[in-house]
């Protein structure tokens, strides 16, 4: 253990945590803008810098360990003015659209802005002109918000082992972008847009479905694979109009394309609202596998009629009990749906166990 | 799982072998990629050059079906290595002499000849699985995808109880369930043998059990597995079938034969939150409410219980599941009342000790790993650490098999189906969402690209796959990612539906059909 002090705060730390780290770990806040705690450290935002007693210049904590006997303090004038340049020097460099942006209200960088008390700006000048020209169907690359704190490179390297991104030129013209500039084409996960802490990355479907406003959180499971991934799911106005994962879940906010991505099944046209009941016999107007969505829904109404609950589940009652009569349980099997929640399946094999009587049921565990 | 997921982070080894984990279940994957950033060494075997093999040691390029003997062969190499661990095999298991013998056959060169991997290969991956005491191995359908799948599952097991590889942190048996809630309905009882908790239907006591719980009288016979529901219905014994979301008519294999099975049944209820395939031979279809629409828990695949919360009404006059199950079974003269998920929960809880000790209160926040049997219990991250439940494990001696279909002059490629990362099985929700319909939206077949040289195909090609059941056309994707003489093909996409030609042939125990070999042939 290495002992010193923040902030006159007497602290003990194992060797190679950072000063950034032994802080926050005491609640002492730090602003940042490229840490994230599940990637390495870069210090490129330089935001995180602090006077250790003894060194002349401020270092930053993100990237400094801890060491013995070490004096940190982390908030002095001469430090927030620093800060505060930094944040003006990153912002004479951003479109100043807060009230149209995507990221509002959950964007690192217009916190800080607001914290720091930043309207004008001192450095009017050049700016980066980008034109917004990625063709994926998933990820929205504003990079005109990019402010270069490196986080999706690392997380797509780091985290998801693809590196589909990287830093691009030098300098001024410094940009992040796949090779050659070209569209993403990557495993679409989107961790990188999880740790933007600007609106650079955002979702394409997210688009103008509602920011942080009248939006409810509901936290669930995902209803993909079978790897459970803690899901947030937004909601406004009774559709899902957003998907993210905190970082203090067991799979750290990390999720793939359909977690994150695939979720307007949810609100489809396609459906199902009614109970229908089947006006042809089997044989005709079968659905067949050449089928695509739109025949399958648009023969929908040639095939079956719409019922009320009472009569489809009358029907339903009254021709099992007539087939259990005339054959016995066993000619009758259920297939239940590993898609529904354990105790729709357990009320499912008691249904078929208990009132029907056979033990024909199982389901899709073998596909 | 036998281990948890949190503990892949500190395994020494990586074995996957028939899971394209990077595809299938990506976030286990990000775990693996952590772990090896701290060290782990991954060993990867599989037909395919899956994107997983990219951070692999060694990568095992097996034919398909070959799997028991890379398994024995990798057996062989760790006991004449040395590498076994006594103690763990005297202590816990029974039957080594017998197996032992049984693999004496299985040299690395027979093993390299049947597989077509290098001898070294197998031989550098034994030593490297069979040299670590913290090594995990991990499969999906392609170990259990085939006529003897139980026979690999088996070959596995065999593995770790010669290394002593389970029953502690960090070392286990692990195979990653496909689907969010696969685990749920097996442990619920959605199984034709047994009841909730794996309970055996034809043992009176058992039985006796649930009779008392659920006030009726029940049958000891054990029911028909889901393949062999479809087979009954063929020959006109099944005569009603309830289906609960799912969509055999895009998932079974061989799709012509499920559909004529279908249509000898008398009655047919669906009960879906899309009009798929099967719905539309439907008599009755009830709307159904999605996970987002509900509240219960799903088990995942290393046994954790974790909440499912309502989040959205849903449309229209779709009903939870449990609901109509509920309504349907008062009308049907058995009155299920429940007031809510919860309640539900709690009844199965009190039919199964290894969920007893789980409630919807203590798992608000994190999941439970069951068994959980108080409630004060933790949950059980790995199994058997106190040992095995029946005491000593078996050895079960596998001999290599041929699969049921092999290629011949008529037919002579493998045809391998399997899931990419962006669609989602049947497809009836991820192809609904446009972004990913929009990047992964067409089907394909990936074939090698020397195999479409000499058959003069070119990438993007349409062309004919034809079976012994059926015939699709499909465009070529030209692939190093294949090995020459086998073609892969996903399984989503209804209008080139895999199922159409994969064969029937089942595993004799689990009756779970060989979706990863069958012999097809091409033309333009």
């Amino acid at each position: 253990m290495v002992t010193l002090t923040i902030d006159g705060k007497n602290i003990a730390m194992p060797e190679g945590t950072t000063v950034l780290d032994a802080a926050r770990m005491f609640n002492i806040e730090i602003p940042t803008l490229c840490h994230h705690p599940k990637l390495t450290p870069f210090g490129g935002c330089r935001l995180c810098i602090v006077e250790v007693k003894g060194v002349p210049r401020p270092l930053t904590s993100c990237t400094t360990p801890v060491s013995e006997g070490m004096e940190v303090t982390t908030s002095t004038p001469a430090l927030e003015d620093l800060r505060k340049t930094m944040l003006e020097l990153i912002l004479s460099d951003h479109p100043n659209d807060c009230m149209v942006c995507e990221k509002a209200g959950d964007c690192t960088l217009q916190e800080l802005a607001y914290f720091y008390g930043i309207r004008e700006n001192r450095f009017g000048g050049e700016r980066r002109i980008y034109e917004k020209k990625d063709g994926n169907p998933f990820i929205e690359r504003d990079m005109g918000k990019c402010i270069l704190c490196g986080r999706c490179v690392k997380v797509c390297d780091e985290i998801q082992g693809v590196g589909a991104i990287d830093f691009a030129y030098r300098g001024f013209k410094s940009k992040i972008c796949p090779t050659f500039e070209k569209d993403l084409d990557c495993e679409f996960c989107g961790q990188c847009v999880a740790v933007c802490p600007t609106g650079a990355l955002t979702g394409k479907m997210w688009q103008l479905r509602g920011r942080q406003k009248d939006i409810k959180g509901i936290d669930t499971t995902c209803p993909y694979c079978g790897t459970g991934c803690n899901l947030t799911l937004h909601v406004r106005q009774n559709e899902v109009v957003r998907v993210t994962s905190k970082e203090d879940t067991w799979n750290e906010g990390w999720l793939c394309a359909k977690g994150r991505f695939g979720y307007s099944f949810i609100n489809s046209p396609d459906r199902l609202t009614k109970p229908l009941i089947r006006i042809v016999t089997r044989d005709k107007g079968q659905g067949t596998s050449k089928n695509n969505d739109s025949s399958l829904v648009t023969c929908r109404s040639s095939l079956f009629r719409e019922a009320s609950w009472d009569e489809a589940l009358d029907y339903i009652a009254a021709k099992l009990k007539e087939i259990k009569e005339r054959h016995g349980a066993d000619s009758i099997a259920g297939l239940s749906s590993a898609r529904c929640t354990t105790e729709e399946n357990y009320l499912f094999q008691k249904f078929m166990r208990a009132a029907v009587g056979t033990n024909n049921v199982d389901h899709c565990a073998r596909l | 799982m036998t281990n948890s997921i949190r503990e892949i982070e500190g395994m020494e080894v990586i074995f996957v072998i028939g899971s394209n984990t990077k595809e299938t279940h990506p976030v286990i994957a990000n775990m693996m990629l952590k772990a090896l950033h701290k060290g782990t060494k991954l060993i990867v075997a599989d037909p395919r050059r899956v994107p997983l093999v990219r951070f692999s040691e060694i990568f095992l390029r097996l034919k398909p079906g070959t799997d028991v003997a890379l398994l024995n062969g990798m057996a062989h190499v760790i006991l004449k290595e040395g590498l076994h661990n006594d103690e763990f095999i005297n202590e816990r298991t029974e039957g080594f002499d017998e197996w032992e013998k049984s693999i004496e056959t299985f040299t690395p060169h027979n093993a390299s000849k049947i597989t077509g991997i290098p001898e070294e290969e197998i031989i550098k991956a034994a030593k490297l699985y069979g040299g670590s005491r913290k090594a995990g191995i991990f499969y999906t359908m392609g170990i259990t995808q085939h006529t003897h799948g139980t026979d690999n599952v088996n070959a596995i097991a065999n593995l770790a109880l010669i290394t002593g590889n389970i029953g502690r942190e960090h070392t286990g048996i692990n195979p990653l369930r496909g689907q969010n809630n696969v685990q749920g309905a097996c442990d619920a009882g959605c199984l034709p043998n047994v009841y909730p908790g794996y309970q055996r239907v034809d043992m009176p006591m058992v039985k006796k059990k649930f009779e008392d719980a659920w006030g009726v009288r029940l049958s000891d016979k054990e029911g028909l597995k889901s393949t062999e529901m479809v087979e009954s219905a063929f020959k006109g014994k099944l005569k009603a079938l309830y289906v609960l979301g799912e969509n055999p008519m895009l998932t079974d294999p061989n799709i012509e034969h499920t559909r004529k099975a279908l249509a000898k049944l008398e009655f047919m209820v669906v009960q879906d939150i899309f009009l798929t395939e099967t719905a539309a031979l439907a008599d009755v279809v009830l709307p159904a409410a999605c996970f987002a629409e509900k509240n219960g828990t799903f088990i995942n695949t290393e046994r954790k219980v974790q909440l499912v919360r309502k989040a959205v009404e849903p449309p229209g006059d779709a009903k939870e599941d449990s609901r109509i199950i509920a309504e349907l079974s008062n009308r049907i003269g058995y009155p299920m009342r429940y007031s809510s998920a919860e309640e539900i929960s709690e009844e199965l809880g009190s039919l199964w000790p290894a969920l007893s000790g789980i409630s919807y209160s203590r798992i608000r926040a994190n999941g439970i790993h069951w068994p959980c049997p108080t409630k004060d219990h933790p949950g059980t991250e790995y199994l058997y650490k106190a040992g095995f439940p029946r005491g000593k494990v078996s050895f079960t001696p596998v001999k290599y098999v041929p699969p049921a279909e092999v290629t011949d002059n008529d037919y002579p490629f493998i045809l391998t189906t399997g899931r990419n990362l962006f669609q989602y099985h049947g497809g009836s929700m991820t192809r609904r969402v446009a972004p990913i319909e929009k990047h992964a939206g067409e089907p394909y077949v990936e074939i090698n690209t020397e195999d479409a040289k000499k058959a003069g195909i070119k990438d993007g090609e349409k062309i004919k796959v034809t079976s012994r059941r059926g015939q699709i056309e499909i465009k070529a994707r030209v692939t190093d990612r294949i090995s020459s003489g086998v073609l892969f093909i996903p399984m989503h996409y209804r209008e080139a539906a895999a199922n159409m030609i994969t064969t029937d042939a089942l595993d004799p125990h689990a009756k779970t059909p060989e979706f990863k070999v069958c012999a097809v042939k091409i033309e333009k």
